[in-house]
């Protein structure tokens, strides 16, 4: 069919979605190393994010050369979902963005390590690091929201405030096939307001609609804090064109 | 063993039970001496001096502080890694430092102080952290420079402690010693590679090893002569080479080292002493170390001071996670599961 995109470009797509909601997170997390609240923190935050920053590389790689993908290409060219690149905030808000994705690429890796596409090796390995940083995400949502007045209010501020973010996590993601994302939204949704429920939080009832609407990471579409991350993250390597490292 | 008898049938003394007159004490004295001198290792239900237990909790809190503040200068970089393979070995490396400063706080938990405590000390400035990290990291180069060089002195003065007279001390340093023989390594492996890079690569590394080499040379501690706490650590075996004999080891495993990054060492006094068999190198500034151990360093303030924000900031987080453990202490499902 002509019509329709070669199967390597849109394999390539997919892979910079995931790719980039990985190392985007990665790189979020890792701006936590050495001032985490308790001394267990600083372990466990960066060994999510090596997870994460392990999954991205396999990731970039299957689309292109993994430095040139992260480190040379402009802030619209990235399709990560907006969720990932908000701040990290206080550490409920880092904990409420942890549990929002965490609970779907586990949701979905665990779709994808079932099948056969092109991500099933990766999905396979991933989706046991993604139920780890599930649960942490979930202990702390407990801790936080169930601990005490000033822990539940931050973590309810938390979850309401990223809340309009987790829309986009259900648009398909081109190249991504046999996802019945309907059904991925609702189990994400039973699991998460599980959760706050047991965490004794409201679950949120604002809209999901993103800063933009619904899909706009994955369309290149960011929010204001991702272009000043990027300028760090960037910096160096676009400061020696050409060299090795 | 004579001396693990001698100890067992002084009725297990643990660290708690003050000895019950004078002449007991003068008992236990001799086992521990005898245990010492045995190469035995001390262990915490074993009666030990005070002093010893004094000296071991401030040495292996200094130790652990250093881990934990170590993590500034190279976490300054993480953000900024120019690539992802680099980037991993950093934050890898610095997650390693977080576990160690978890080895070394539980090791002088085993001493009868708590990790809180102990923080609160280094909060208010009262227990020391290695002066190294009072110096910033200004480039990338830096973080090779201090992989190569402090991680570099760290192992030459730590492995030695491997073999301290206190059990847990010692056990925690065999595996700190692994990791560090890790980051010591990767961080030459990246000084390599800048070295070999485009010139302006191979100026950030010369330029990092020129300002870390004299504060690495230093953190072998003052000389022999005007070292305050040596001797007695010594007789104990908590110490096993005096600073003078480390650092001279130290420099003579660098200089080759720094021939192959093809890279030079700040010192046009250092050269090959055929007699001695060591190299010889010039005199170091005592008066610089002295005034960073005072505070006057270029990051003190700014390194204890993002400590201290980062644990006040922290303060609500671990009191939620104690009031939520202390309300589901009977639970045997939910949140207290994993």
């Amino acid at each position: 069919m002509t019509t329709t995109p070669a199967a390597d470009t849109v394999t390539t797509a997919a892979a910079l979605a995931l790719g980039d909601d990985a190392l985007v997170l990665s790189h979020r997390l890792g701006e936590w190393a050495g001032h985490a609240p308790v001394l267990e923190e600083e372990v466990a935050l960066a060994n999510i994010a090596l997870d994460l920053l392990g999954q991205a590389r396999v990731l970039l790689s299957m689309a292109g050369d993994e430095d040139e993908l992260a480190f040379l290409r402009e802030e619209r060219a990235f399709r990560n979902l907006q969720l990932v690149e908000q701040p990290n905030g206080d550490f409920a808000h880092t904990i409420a963005r942890q549990l929002y994705f965490s609970v779907y690429q586990h949701l979905l890796y665990d779709r994808l390590a079932a099948g056969d596409g092109p991500f099933a090796p990766l999905a396979g390995k991933a989706v046991k690091e993604a139920a780890y940083h599930r649960d942490h995400a979930e202990q702390w949502t407990l801790r936080l929201g169930d601990g005490t007045d000033e822990s539940h209010a931050r973590m309810q501020r938390a979850v309401d405030a990223l809340w309009r973010f987790t829309g986009e996590m259900f648009q398909p993601v081109e190249g991504i096939d046999g996802i019945d994302w309907p059904g991925l939204e609702s189990a994400w949704r039973e699991a998460v307001e599980d959760v706050l429920g047991r965490a004794t939080l409201t679950v949120p009832d604002g809209p999901r609609s993103g800063a933009w609407k619904a899909g706009a990471g994955r369309q290149g579409l960011h929010t204001e804090p991702f272009g000043r991350m990027l300028a760090e993250m960037q910096h160096l390597h676009r400061s020696h064109p050409g060299a090795t490292w | 063993m004579a001396t693990a008898a001698a100890r067992d049938t002084a009725g297990s003394p643990t660290a708690y039970d003050a000895p019950a007159g004078p002449g007991d004490t003068d008992a236990f004295q001799r086992a521990f001496d005898a245990a010492v001198a045995a190469e035995e290792r001390i262990e915490p239900r074993d009666w030990m001096p005070d002093a010893y237990r004094a000296t071991l909790v401030r040495q292996i809190a200094q130790h652990a502080h250093s881990e934990i503040i170590g993590m500034q200068p190279e976490a300054n970089w993480i953000t900024r890694a120019p690539s992802l393979r680099r980037k991993a070995i950093l934050m890898a490396k610095v997650q390693d430092e977080a576990g160690h400063g978890l080895y070394l706080y539980s090791a002088a938990e085993t001493l009868g102080v708590s990790r809180e405590e102990l923080l609160d000390k280094l909060h208010a400035g009262r227990q020391k952290y290695s002066s190294i990290f009072n110096y910033p990291t200004l480039t990338w180069a830096d973080v090779g420079a201090i992989g190569w060089l402090v991680d570099g002195a760290a192992i030459t003065n730590q492995v030695p402690l491997c073999r301290c007279s206190y059990g847990p001390y010692a056990r925690a340093m065999v595996r700190i010693c692994k990791e560090e023989s890790f980051h010591q390594r990767q961080g030459y492996e990246l000084l390599l590679a800048l070295s070999k890079g485009t010139p302006e690569q191979h100026a950030m590394a010369q330029d990092a090893v020129d300002r870390w080499w004299w504060p690495s040379l230093m953190m072998f501690g003052p000389p022999d002569d005007a070292s305050q706490h040596s001797a007695q650590s010594m007789a104990w075996k908590i110490k096993r080479h005096s600073n003078d004999e480390l650092r001279q080891r130290f420099v003579d495993i660098c200089v080759p080292q720094a021939e192959s990054l093809g890279l030079t060492l700040p010192d046009p006094d250092l050269k090959w002493n055929e007699e001695r068999g060591h190299h010889d190198f010039g005199a170091i500034d005592w008066s610089e170390f002295w005034d960073v151990l005072k505070g006057n360093g270029p990051c003190n303030d700014q390194r204890l001071s993002r400590r201290r924000t980062a644990h006040e900031e922290g303060a609500w987080v671990r009191e939620a996670a104690a009031a939520h453990a202390a309300k589901h202490s009977n639970d045997t499902t939910g949140a207290t599961r994993a």
